[in-house]
Order: structure tokens, then sequence, then C-alpha cells
């Protein structure tokens, strides 16, 4: 049986958009060196907040204005943790996802049921986070590889005491980089809740942060990586559903497992590539998840 | 003096806290281990209207209490150990997939009695208790085989087991029976709850042409999907009114109110045994909510009609002949399909195209 390329093309880029922006969020934090595992947290607030302002004002825009404000918010709160604190970043990221779930489930039951507002149709018929999404990769990769700040921002997670010892404030580059990445993972997030489902569903991320720190790995904290990855894990996910529609027998658990096969190889190739003495070698940044102290 | 005073305080304070303790005991407590969080609007949400249904019939004789969102695999056996070990004489889990996990535990805690929804596997002190969805199914088979203008529907599974294939096949066979023209396009979610997933797989069916689906999993996203592109659904588990009357037009409800009362009951005055029962549309436990009025009258009348011969056991959902997917012989004509039967259903009718996952 025949499948329209496009039209999976199609519903994958939908599918892709909520962990493409919060995996971009997160590689901005990994390479100012904090590893936030809180991605999941922060999701699933932004689709709260954002699928509350939505059916408030009727604007999904607003909502995904909020969503992001909530994003960001609740990643201060890891941002005053680990970096004033010192607290372990794992640990404290862990943290954040549950009370972010717990949080969400308390606040959200009075949005049980309603629905959201109609996405404004762009360019294409792509609504407009969709654009926004493939966007944002350029201008990352553009601000980490080819500005002063996004250099700044990298040296600081590649080594903070250098960076430190040059003056450059260590503390404010990553809670700047933490609020960055809790923005997005929030729009992320709103994306599920106002354009995926259309509704407020406790719990309705259901992994996705988790998959988006996985893609930032798969992408070797490369924007352009993160866009391949969250397409890799979207189109599979659309693939199978609409093979399986389409009436086709595909083997769903090794389609689904696939994506983490190939953030298993990518590693595996890099630490060989790495081992027999190459050039490149592994693109983690040097000082990811670990405290920075000044006084020290 | 001050040393005694503090030391008669103290165990004034401790007498005060343990009384209530004791007094306490007297309660029975009943534990739920829940899949799904108690907000998913379907499955978990039915389960947990039971649950304030004991507690309202019994009032201060129980206490309940649950845990929400447990996987079904190793960490169940973890959740469940932590109820009975908290004091919980009654505890029922309440998916399939925590068959084993209950067992083991039922093992470990004689004393504390179980009941586990959708399975098989008894013991002394483990009950099972499941209700022929089967028997909705073909009601909301007829209804989505009337209604179809594209000749294709639908259905979200979520995973392959008899208790979702029997499903699938029933509405099968009841639409067919409506409209002979009627194609069933089948897709395997993997969960029974995420929501962005259902939506996707809602997606998936409507880009093939289906115009009505039924879901197996638990959330409203795929009526949420079909609303936007102009397609029927059904409520699932929970009757989902807030889509009603378009997309949702009829649904299928798990009533386990009366047996978590009769259940707990039982337990109060020390007459529960162990037992595996499969209730039905006529002991209430499988409903068919409101079908609205974007479905034609005749066609209400047809399903409701279909809906009260059930009840009375006057027409089982799979009554011969029937033949498998494969042409294969199942049923003779008249011959209806036993439990045992049912229990172990892997395989699809003839006319469904659709393969099945292995």
């Amino acid at each position: 049986m025949m499948i329209d390329p496009l039209s999976v093309f199609i519903l994958l880029l939908g599918a892709a958009t909520p962990i493409l922006f919060a995996a971009l969020g997160e590689l901005v934090a990994e390479r100012a060196g904090v590893l936030n595992l809180g991605v999941e947290g922060m999701m699933i607030t932004g689709a709260l907040a954002g699928f509350a302002a939505a059916h408030a004002s009727g604007s999904p825009a607003l909502g995904f204005l909020a969503a992001a404000i909530a994003g960001a918010a609740l990643s201060m709160t890891f941002a005053a943790l680990t970096q004033f604190l010192l607290s372990n970043q794992v640990a404290t990221g862990l943290a954040l996802t549950l009370f972010g779930l717990g949080l969400t489930a308390m606040f959200g039951k009075p949005y049980e049921g309603m629905k959201a507002p109609a996405m404004m149709p762009g360019p294409l018929g792509l609504n407009w986070m969709i654009w926004l999404g493939i966007a944002l990769v350029p201008l990352l990769w553009w601000f980490l590889a080819r500005t002063r700040p996004g250099l700044i921002l990298r040296a600081v997670g590649e080594n903070h005491d250098a960076a430190h010892g040059l003056g450059y404030p260590v503390r404010r580059v990553r809670i700047l980089a933490i609020g960055f990445g809790g923005a997005l993972a929030g729009m992320g997030g709103a994306y599920i809740s106002i354009a995926t489902v259309l509704q407020w569903t406790e719990g309705m991320t259901a992994g996705a942060g988790w998959i988006a720190l996985a893609i930032v790995v798969f992408a070797q904290w490369n924007p352009w990586g993160v866009l391949a990855g969250a397409w890799l894990f979207g189109g599979v996910t659309v693939l199978q559903l609409r093979l399986q529609a389409a009436g086709v027998a595909v083997p769903v658990q090794l389609l689904s497992m696939a994506p983490y096969l190939a953030t298993i190889i990518v590693l595996v190739l890099i630490s060989a590539r790495q081992k027999f003495g190459r050039s490149g070698g592994a693109a983690a940044p040097a000082s990811l998840g670990r405290p920075f102290h000044a006084l020290k | 003096m001050k040393r005694r005073t503090l030391l008669g305080s103290a165990a004034a304070l401790v007498a005060s806290t343990a009384l209530p303790a004791w007094a306490q005991e007297e309660k029975l407590k009943v534990g739920f281990i829940y899949v799904g969080p108690v907000g998913d609007g379907g499955w978990t949400y039915q389960h947990d209207l039971a649950r304030q249904a004991v507690e309202r019939e019994y009032g201060d004789r129980v206490e309940t209490s649950y845990i929400e969102s447990v996987p079904e695999g190793a960490d169940a056996e973890r959740a469940i150990t932590q109820l009975a070990l908290s004091g919980h004489k009654l505890i029922f889990t309440t998916s399939f997939g925590f068959m084993d996990a209950t067992v083991n535990v039922a093992k470990k805690f004689p004393d504390v009695k179980f009941e586990h929804a959708t399975g098989y596997k008894t013991a002394e002190n483990v009950a099972t208790y499941d209700a022929r969805f089967y028997e909705g199914r073909a009601v909301l088979g007829t209804i989505a085989g009337r209604m179809t203008k594209t000749n294709k529907i639908g259905y979200i599974g979520s995973f392959p087991i008899p208790e979702v294939v029997q499903g699938i096949n029933s509405a099968y066979i009841h639409a067919k029976k409506v409209n002979p023209d009627v194609e069933m396009k089948v897709v395997w979610a993997y969960t029974w709850f995420d929501p962005a997933k259902e939506a996707d797989a809602a997606a998936a069916l409507i880009a093939e042409g289906v115009d009505v689906f039924m879901q197996h999993t638990d959330s409203t996203a795929p009526l949420a999907k079909a609303q936007e592109a102009g397609a029927f659904g059904f409520g699932q588990a929970s009757d989902m009114s807030n889509f009603a009357p378009q997309p949702r037009i009829a649904s299928i409800i798990d009533n386990w109110e009366p047996y978590y009362i009769k259940r707990v009951g039982e337990v109060l005055d020390g007459t529960w045994k162990s037992h595996g029962v499969w209730l039905g549309i006529g002991d209430g436990e499988v409903v068919i909510g409101e079908i609205t009025d974007a479905v034609p009258a005749e066609i209400k009348a047809e399903a409701e009609a279909l809906k009260d011969k059930i009840a009375t056991g006057e027409h089982h959902p799979f009554t011969g002949p029937l033949k498998k997917q494969d042409g294969s012989d199942w049923l003779a004509e008249g011959q209806v399909a036993s439990d045992q039967e049912l229990s172990s259903m892997n395989f699809y009718v003839e006319g469904i195209t659709a393969p099945m996952p292995k």
C-alpha cells in the first residue's frame, strides 16, 4: 500500500516540534555547562500555563508566551539551588521534574475537559510554532559558533575556572542559559497541549522531556544534530502509526527502539574515534554538570 | 521536677497520638493501584469514582488510599508492597499489566486480599474481575458502521491483549452486519496513556480516510483530534460528555461502583472469597453513555435495541457463523464463543485486513 510521503512529513513536523524546542533549550543550558534533568517538569508546566493562558485569552500566541515565562520561572528554582546553593545538578533536575508533574497535577484540575483555541495556520498550512522551531536551529548555531556572547557561553561550559579567570560572569551566564532552556522547554510543552492534543490532561507530556535529553546527546551538542534527532524521533513515531493505519505489518517495537539505538551508536562511534586518536572527539562540554564556586 | 513534667507531657503526647491509632485499626484500609493519573478522564478516573463511592457507602468503616501513574513493570510490585506494608487489607490493582506483580506480592501477604482487574491469575487471596467490554463495543460498532460515509472505521488499540482484540472483533462484526462495505483500520499505540501519541494515532487514521473511530486508550486526545477533523469518536471508559454531541456520539463506560462496593462489604463482614468474574451490560458494569442527536433516530433505536438484547442474553456478540482472519472456521452457525476462548483471543475475525501484531 502506498503512503503519501508529504503527508507523513507534515505529521512528522508536528510530532517533532515539542521535542525540538525542549532539546534546543537544553542544548544551550548544557553548552553553558549545566545539566538540567528537569526538562520534563518544565515542559509539563509550560503545557499547563500555556493552555490556561490560551484558553483564557483565546490567543494561542499569548499561550506560548505564558508557557515560556512559566518554564523559565520554574527553571529559576533550579538555578537558585544549583548556582547559589551549589546543589547537585542531577538530583536537583530530577526533583524539578517531579515537582513540575505534581504542581501541574494540582493546579491543572480546573482545566480538565476544556478545549484550546484554534491555532493560526502559517505558511504552507503549517502553524507558526513549527516554523519558529525550525528557524531557531540556524539562529542558535550562528549564536553559539559565530558570536562573542556565544563564545563566552561555550567558554563557561568548557572550563568555568578559566572563564572566571578571564573575568566572565560564570554564574550569570549559566542562569541566563538555564532560563532560556526553561522558556524553550515550556514552549515545547505548550505545543503538546495547545497544538497536538488541544486540551490539558495531567501528565500529558508522557516522557517527551526525556527524549529531548537523549536527543541533545545524540546531536553531540550541535543544533543541526538536534533538528535531525527531533525529526528522527518524530518521524519514527508518525511513520509507524501511518503504516499501521494503512494496514502494513510493522515491527513497532523495533521502530520505537531505533532512535535510542541510534543515540547509542553515535556515542560508540564518537568514543571509538577518540580512542583511535582521530581529530574531533566528544563534543560534551568539559564542565558539564560540575558545580562552580568562585571562592574555591 | 522539670524533667518529670517533661517526661509526663511526653507520655501524654505519646498516649494521645497512640490512642487514635488504635481506634483507626478498626477501619478497613482499602488500597488502589492506578496505571494512569486520576485526571485522565478515562480508565483510571472511573476506578477512582468507584473508590469514592466505596467511601460514601461505608463512611467511617473504611479508609481508602491510592497510588496513581504506577508503571506496569517492576515498579508495580514495589507500589503494591508499599500498600500491603502500610496496613491495607484489601488492594485493587487496576490494570492488566499488574498481574504478575499482584500475584507475587499476594504470596508474601497471605492475610491481605487482592483484586486484580482484567487478569486471569487467581489465588487463595487474589480474585480477578473484568468487564465484558466487547458487549459495549458491539453497540458502538453498530453505530460506527451506520455513521461512516467513507466506509472506513478506525480503532486505536493500546496493547494487543485479548481484552482489546475482543473489542476490535466485536466492533467490526457488528459494523459489518449493518454495512457490508465497511473496512476496519487498526493502529496500536502501545501505551494506555500518552495524549500526544494518541492524538498522532487519531491523525494517522484520519489521514487514511477514517471518519468514525473507536479507541481503547485512556485519554480524550483522540476526541479532540476528531473534532478538529470533523470525524466522529466515542467516549472510552468514561463518558467524556464534554465532547458531546459531537465528535463524541456515544460512549462505553466502565462502571466499577457496584462491584467495588460489594467486595469491600464482603471483606467487612468476613464473607470475601477469591473468584474470577466477568460482568457485562446486563450487570450494569458496562454502560453505554447517551447516544447524541448527531446520530439519526433510527440508528439510535437500532443500537439501543441491540444493547437490550445483549443485556438480556438474547444476543451474544460472538455468535457463529464466524471465521478467523486466515479463513479457517471458528464458530459454526448459532455457536457462541466460550469465555475461555474469548479470554485468550489473539486473532482477528475474517474481513479485517490489518495484520495482527506478533
